[in-house]
């Protein structure tokens, strides 16, 4: 890009202020910041610390950066702890070294043109309101200087999307814009050369100022969602810990290598691919295939990216890191794939395709009949720029922007994070909904069935899950009624079996069947001598997921549940649900097949899903949803990403993705009956430079007057 | 019409002048965190050093 333009100046002051400031050393994401106070908090507080250069708050990003040498985020995080908030350090690699040059490119646009509109405009109404002879001459000579190297200057988006069409045949929203801008200066140039009476200006500037508010609101609602989704991304922990010389040292993921032995903890997710080298691992591979059982490993076995581990914590040799993990090769394969999907070709491009034409064709047809009429070259171009001008889509090059980034916005309050606008068209047309169960329709965490147990068996439990951070027990203590804690002495936890401890002079042990010598393989409480009960463990719904199906069956949206785990858990569950058309024990492929077929059978599919094994099928169907405890693969994949646990406004997505597109086709309709008054009198010659301003301003404002009323739908 | 030649030229200055106003606001990171400003106003110790508004730039 030519520094030249003043647009692209700003960026090279940004590059020099970096220089000066280093880049953050580090960057936090503080979710709960919201006020005044909590800056002030945050930043004393960090500022206060010796090590600490400086530390600055975003508030609209919920982050703080924070500069400065031998920074450890640990302490970083404790410090914040100790000022109320949760702190997550994000991963700078992940996170766009910012630059939102195109966004900021797009408004140094936006400004020259509102301001050159403006002065155009003063001299418009003076010629409008009755200036002749020499003093229209003058006017319009100065509105000339501004309007073309303004005109130049700020339509380059459109000229080079518009090239970009042409040099593929392609015809797009910007052919015509382009021509409508350019021709209407050259015109209005050429008028001004021979003191002609009526000159464009105003409508050419006008034009390009209000696309241009439509090409920004488009670039920031996409920019501002990558960056959301970025974050997501860099929220995951990316580091690992390596055991060198037996010592555990923790690690970016980034930098380890093949042959590195690492320590898993428990509740941990596994970085890299690797063999096991402890003697036994319970894994959960949930993520991968879709089965909500532990699966119990030994010495040597594979262990792969993605799986988290249950059991005490184990030791792996990694032998695949980086991009040549499974995870990492499907998540490429899915990328792959998603391109396919990329052909779908959006609301505003299928207008421009029946549009483009028709408005080409009009124009050329009013330029040959006035020419055969009166032999008035002159005149018969005027009129053909006039009827260029007033068809110019420029309410519809406001149409879709405008509603959609209107929708996305409430959506993201609403905790869904929608990852393009056509997305929302696609979300609009699905007709069927296939769900994955395990961490989808339920939460990673299970519960226990409690009812027979005694008072002071709950209070044992208890007692003995408090201590442990395993995952099940976290489980398990969600699951207990509240009540009393047993005072319990000398607890243990025994590496991969489960907790012991000492209850009034008894062994106490909460933890797998088979260690409590019982019959039954799964969690169970052993109290002194007594026969050990067992506490079988169960998947939790999500919150709402009851409200979510019932929502959108009353949309119309028929439900099927696939999943790989086995009969009789997928079937539970669907029964409790009232989910009847079930698929279980489905593969990867097999579910990806299954929802092909669906497609071709002329149905519009939503895939919601979170584990690997369902990024295919995320990545083909015609929309897809993901909650944002899914992979980075699957998130990846998906169209909108769930940012709540709770699913109660789910239908609510569906309902305002219906309303996005209803509302976006009445809007091209506005456009087109404004179009439908006007080209009648700019083809019949009566059209003047201010009846073009003035049906462009109002139907452009008509437009998003319309586009805001997506914020009330219910 | 005399006055024409002040008047114009005037009005198009001012109009620059707001057109550089905006840019400068735009270059030096003024509408970054357009949350944040509005709520440091309310913070009531004044940084020592100065603050730099650009320092929000990077993230």
């Amino acid at each position: 890009m030519a520094a030249a333009c003043p647009g692209c100046a700003a960026a090279p002051t940004a590059i020099e202020h970096d220089k000066v400031h280093a880049a953050p050393a580090l960057v936090l994401s503080i979710p709960t910041i919201h006020c005044a106070a909590c800056i002030g908090k945050v930043e004393r507080k960090l500022n206060a610390m010796p090590e600490v250069e400086d530390a600055r708050v975003n508030l609209s990003l919920k982050q703080v950066s924070v500069h400065g040498n031998d920074l450890d985020s640990d302490t970083i995080v404790s410090a914040l702890k100790s000022v109320g908030y949760d702190a997550y350090p994000l991963d700078l690699a992940y996170l766009e070294t910012r630059q939102d040059s195109v966004g900021r490119n797009l408004l140094v646009r936006l400004a020259v043109a509102g301001f050159a509109m403006m002065n155009v405009m003063l001299f418009s109404v003076a010629i409008w309101s009755g200036a002749t002879e020499t003093t229209r001459d003058l006017f319009h000579l100065i509105s000339a200087t501004i309007s073309l190297p303004a005109v130049l200057y700020c339509g380059q988006p459109f000229f080079s999307s518009a090239w970009t069409a042409l040099r593929v045949r392609g015809l797009n929203m910007d052919v015509p814009i382009s021509l409508a801008i350019l021709l209407a200066t050259g015109m209005s140039l050429y008028e001004v050369m021979n003191g002609g009476k009526h000159a464009y200006f105003d409508a050419a500037l006008s034009l390009t100022f209000f696309l241009l508010i439509g090409r920004y609101l488009d670039h920031h609602t996409r920019s501002s969602v990558r960056s959301a989704a970025k974050q997501l991304a860099a929220l995951e922990v990316h580091t690992a810990q390596r055991l060198e010389n037996g010592m555990a040292v923790k690690t970016a993921v980034s930098s380890l290598g093949v042959g590195d032995r690492l320590l898993i903890p428990s509740g941990v997710r596994v970085p890299v691919d690797g063999t096991l080298d402890s003697p036994k691992a319970l894994s959960d591979r949930s993520f991968l295939t879709g089965e909500s059982a532990a699966i119990a490993l030994t010495s040597g076995q594979r262990v792969q990216a993605g799986e988290i581990n249950l059991g005490a914590p184990f030791e792996m040799t990694a032998t695949a890191v980086g991009n040549d993990t499974t995870l990492r090769r499907v998540a490429s394969l899915v990328e792959m794939a998603e391109n396919s999907r990329n052909s779908y070709t959006n609301l505003a491009d299928r207008a421009a395709r029946i549009y483009a034409p028709v408005v080409h064709l009009l124009a050329l047809v009013a330029f040959v009949i006035w020419v055969w009429i009166n032999g008035d070259i002159r005149h018969a171009l005027n009129v053909a720029v006039a009827v260029l001008i007033i068809t110019c889509p420029c309410a519809l090059g406001l149409a879709v922007p405008a509603v959609a980034t209107a929708a996305i916005g409430r959506l993201y309050s609403m905790g869904f994070l929608v990852k393009s606008g056509t997305a929302l068209e696609r979300l609009a047309e699905v007709d069927i909904a296939i769900f994955d169960k395990t961490g989808t329709l339920t939460l990673s965490g299970r519960a226990a069935k409690l009812d027979h147990l005694s008072a002071s068996q709950i209070a044992i439990a208890r007692a003995l899950a408090q201590a442990s951070d395993h995952p099940v027990s976290r489980g398990l203590i969600a699951a207990l009624p509240s009540g009393p804690v047993a005072d319990l002495t000398d607890i243990s936890e025994n590496a991969g079996n489960g907790m012991q401890g000492l209850y009034e002079g008894n062994a106490v042990r909460l933890g797998r069947g088979p260690w409590l010598g019982a019959s039954f393989s799964g969690l169970g409480l052993k109290v002194g001598l007594e026969d050990p009960v067992a506490l079988p463990l169960q998947e939790v719904p999500r919150k709402g997921v009851k409200t979510a199906l019932d929502g959108l069956q009353a949309l119309g949206i028929p439900q099927r549940m696939l999943s790989g785990d086995t009969h009789d858990a997928v079937s539970a569950l669907a029964k409790q649900l009232g989910v009847e058309d079930v698929q279980a024990e489905i593969s990867a492929t097999g579910k990806h097949d299954y929802l092909i077929q669906l497609q071709q059978e002329g149905h519009y599919v939503l895939m919601v899903g979170d584990g690997l094994n369902d990024t295919a099928s995320l990545a083909a169907a015609h929309a897809s949803v993901a909650p944002s405890t899914a992979l980075d693969a699957s998130r990846n994949a998906a169209d909108v990403v769930l940012l709540r646990e709770n699913l109660d406004d789910f239908p609510a997505l569906i309902r305002i993705a219906r309303a996005t597109s209803r509302l976006s086709k009445q809007n091209f309709a506005i456009a087109v009956g404004y179009n439908v008054i006007a080209v009648p009198i700019a083809l019949l010659g009566y059209a003047t430079p201010l009846l073009a301003a003035i049906a462009m301003s109002v139907s452009s404002i008509t437009v998003i007057a319309n586009a805001m009323r997506v914020r009330f739908v219910q | 019409m005399n006055i024409l030649l002040i008047l114009i030229p005037v009005s198009i200055i001012l109009g620059a002048f707001g057109l550089c106003a905006f840019l400068w606001t735009l270059r030096s990171g003024q509408y970054d965190d357009a949350k944040g400003s509005a709520a440091r106003m309310l913070l009531d110790d004044d940084e020592p050093d100065g603050e730099d508004p650009k320092d929000q730039e990077r993230s």
